[in-house]
């Protein structure tokens, strides 16, 4: 252990929800992400879910609000080091777009990418069983677009840059496939719990 | 590689070096200068630092006697070739337990932990058209970028808009040479008008553009960021050719 002189650090405070190497960031939501925040309106917002499923399907806003609703309420983890405690959020549980689709046995790995290009590989067993949803509501109001309304996916338990804003689609794949922040050095999982930041760790 | 059926808007990866990111080592505060304020520049010699390019940045851990640890992401203020040394420009910020032991505590001989260079997608490598844009200390990653082409001699064309509230808040003033152009939006020297960054500032830099145009890196809070932004695809900039790093 490297000790810093002097340093004494915030008052601990014990807190089982807090990742290793991560600070309430309270109220604050910052805003990280990379690309110009895109002028998208819910009548032209679509989802697709394709790849290695049986029925390749896309929904426009309406049909995806016509599934059965599921809501979020937990706490989220950013990459950066800010985990934001009880948030809320309202939309569909993944599972739903998922089993209309129907992936095949193959399907292991998926892609999901944004209407704005930015992609974020991860297993598919993240993304089913109640773990992942597309979210349109944050604390009952319409998703802010900087904070990727119309619509986001939502996957809490890996680090938050997985969940990616404006979604557009879910590639399902038979291998891993680094999407845009696991191609800039970033890990392939993202599991707070375990601090996988970077790759490697 | 899948290819998003959508658009593709998000700019692509620039190659760098991610060997460094792989473990953590030791950092020697060797000079503390003030540049306003309320930000200060650290210097640390790092023997064994892999290098970086300009723009990216690097996660900085302190430790206390218990085992604590604060971690933060900085974005590296010198240029890549500094024989072993790299600085960073910290903003004292209220209540933040990291800045606050640097502005209070630190002083040269301290130790400290970085691991990096980490992050691709800001740096600039020095090879294309650059068109910079950053607010308070949005402009550390930039001035990264200043330095490197004065210190390599590059003749690419380079442009900085950088917005602070006053010639007091602006963050290495007397570093800036013709490629810069200051915004003040509190107050300003006799003679300079004072407003928020506008069409005005950087439509003509867009108009008067290097032949295949600028690659776009704008640095700052979510607002500005936003703004800057916006101000830059009305201008005429395409969304694909904007990178963003936005202060969270």
């Amino acid at each position: 252990m490297n000790v810093t002189r002097g340093f004494t650090g915030r008052p601990r405070v014990a807190d089982p929800g807090l990742p290793p190497g991560q600070y309430d960031a309270g109220d604050d939501w910052p805003v990280l992400s990379a690309e110009v925040t895109p002028e998208l309106a819910a009548a032209d917002w679509t989802f697709r879910v394709d790849g290695l499923v049986k029925r390749p399907r896309t929904w426009d806003w309406e049909q995806a609000h016509a599934l059965p609703g599921s809501a979020y309420d937990g706490d989220i983890h950013c990459v950066t080091g800010w985990s934001k405690f009880g948030v809320r959020f309202a939309g569909v549980s993944l599972d739903a777009f998922l089993d209309a689709a129907r992936p095949l046995a193959s399907a292991t790995h998926a892609v999901a990418y944004a209407h704005t290009g930015y992609t974020a590989g991860l297993p598919l067993a993240d993304l089913t069983g109640g773990k992942a949803w597309i979210a349109w509501e944050y604390d009952g109001k319409p998703l802010p677009a900087e904070h990727g309304g119309p619509a986001r996916l939502l996957v809490p338990h890996l680090y938050f840059w997985k969940s990616a804003k404006w979604i557009a689609g879910i590639r399902l794949l038979d291998h891993d496939e680094p999407g845009f922040w696991e191609q800039n050095g970033y890990h392939e999982r993202g599991n707070p719990w375990e601090e996988q930041r970077y790759s490697g760790d | 590689m899948f290819v998003p059926p959508t658009r593709f808007a998000v700019p692509g990866r620039i190659e760098v070096s991610d060997g460094g990111a792989a473990r953590w080592q030791t950092a020697t505060l060797t000079e503390i200068r003030r540049e306003t304020p309320r930000a200060s520049t650290f210097r640390f010699a790092v023997p064994a630092w892999t290098g970086h390019l300009p723009g990216q940045h690097l996660m900085l851990r302190l430790t206390a006697e218990d085992g604590y640890v604060a971690q933060r992401h900085y974005s590296i203020a010198s240029a890549p070739d500094d024989g072993g040394h790299i600085e960073l420009t910290l903003d004292h910020v209220d209540g933040g337990e990291v800045s606050g032991w640097f502005h209070t505590v630190a002083r040269p001989g301290d130790r400290v932990e970085v691991r990096g260079p980490v992050s691709g997608f800001f740096a600039w490598p020095g090879d294309r058209p650059a068109l910079l844009i950053g607010a308070g200390s949005g402009v550390v990653p930039l001035m990264s970028m200043v330095r490197h082409r004065r210190a390599r001699g590059l003749d690419v064309p380079l442009r900085l808009l950088v917005s602070a509230r006053g010639p007091r808040e602006l963050i290495y003033a007397r570093e800036f040479g013709a490629e810069t152009t200051p915004v003040f939006t509190r107050s300003a020297p006799e003679g300079v008008p004072v407003g928020r960054l506008a069409a005005s500032h950087v439509a003509p830099l867009l108009a008067d553009g290097p032949a295949g145009g600028w690659e776009a890196y704008v640095c700052g809070s979510n607002a500005f960021a936003e703004h800057a932004s916006r101000l830059l695809v009305a201008a005429g900039q395409p969304v694909d050719r904007i990178r963003i790093e936005r202060f969270g």
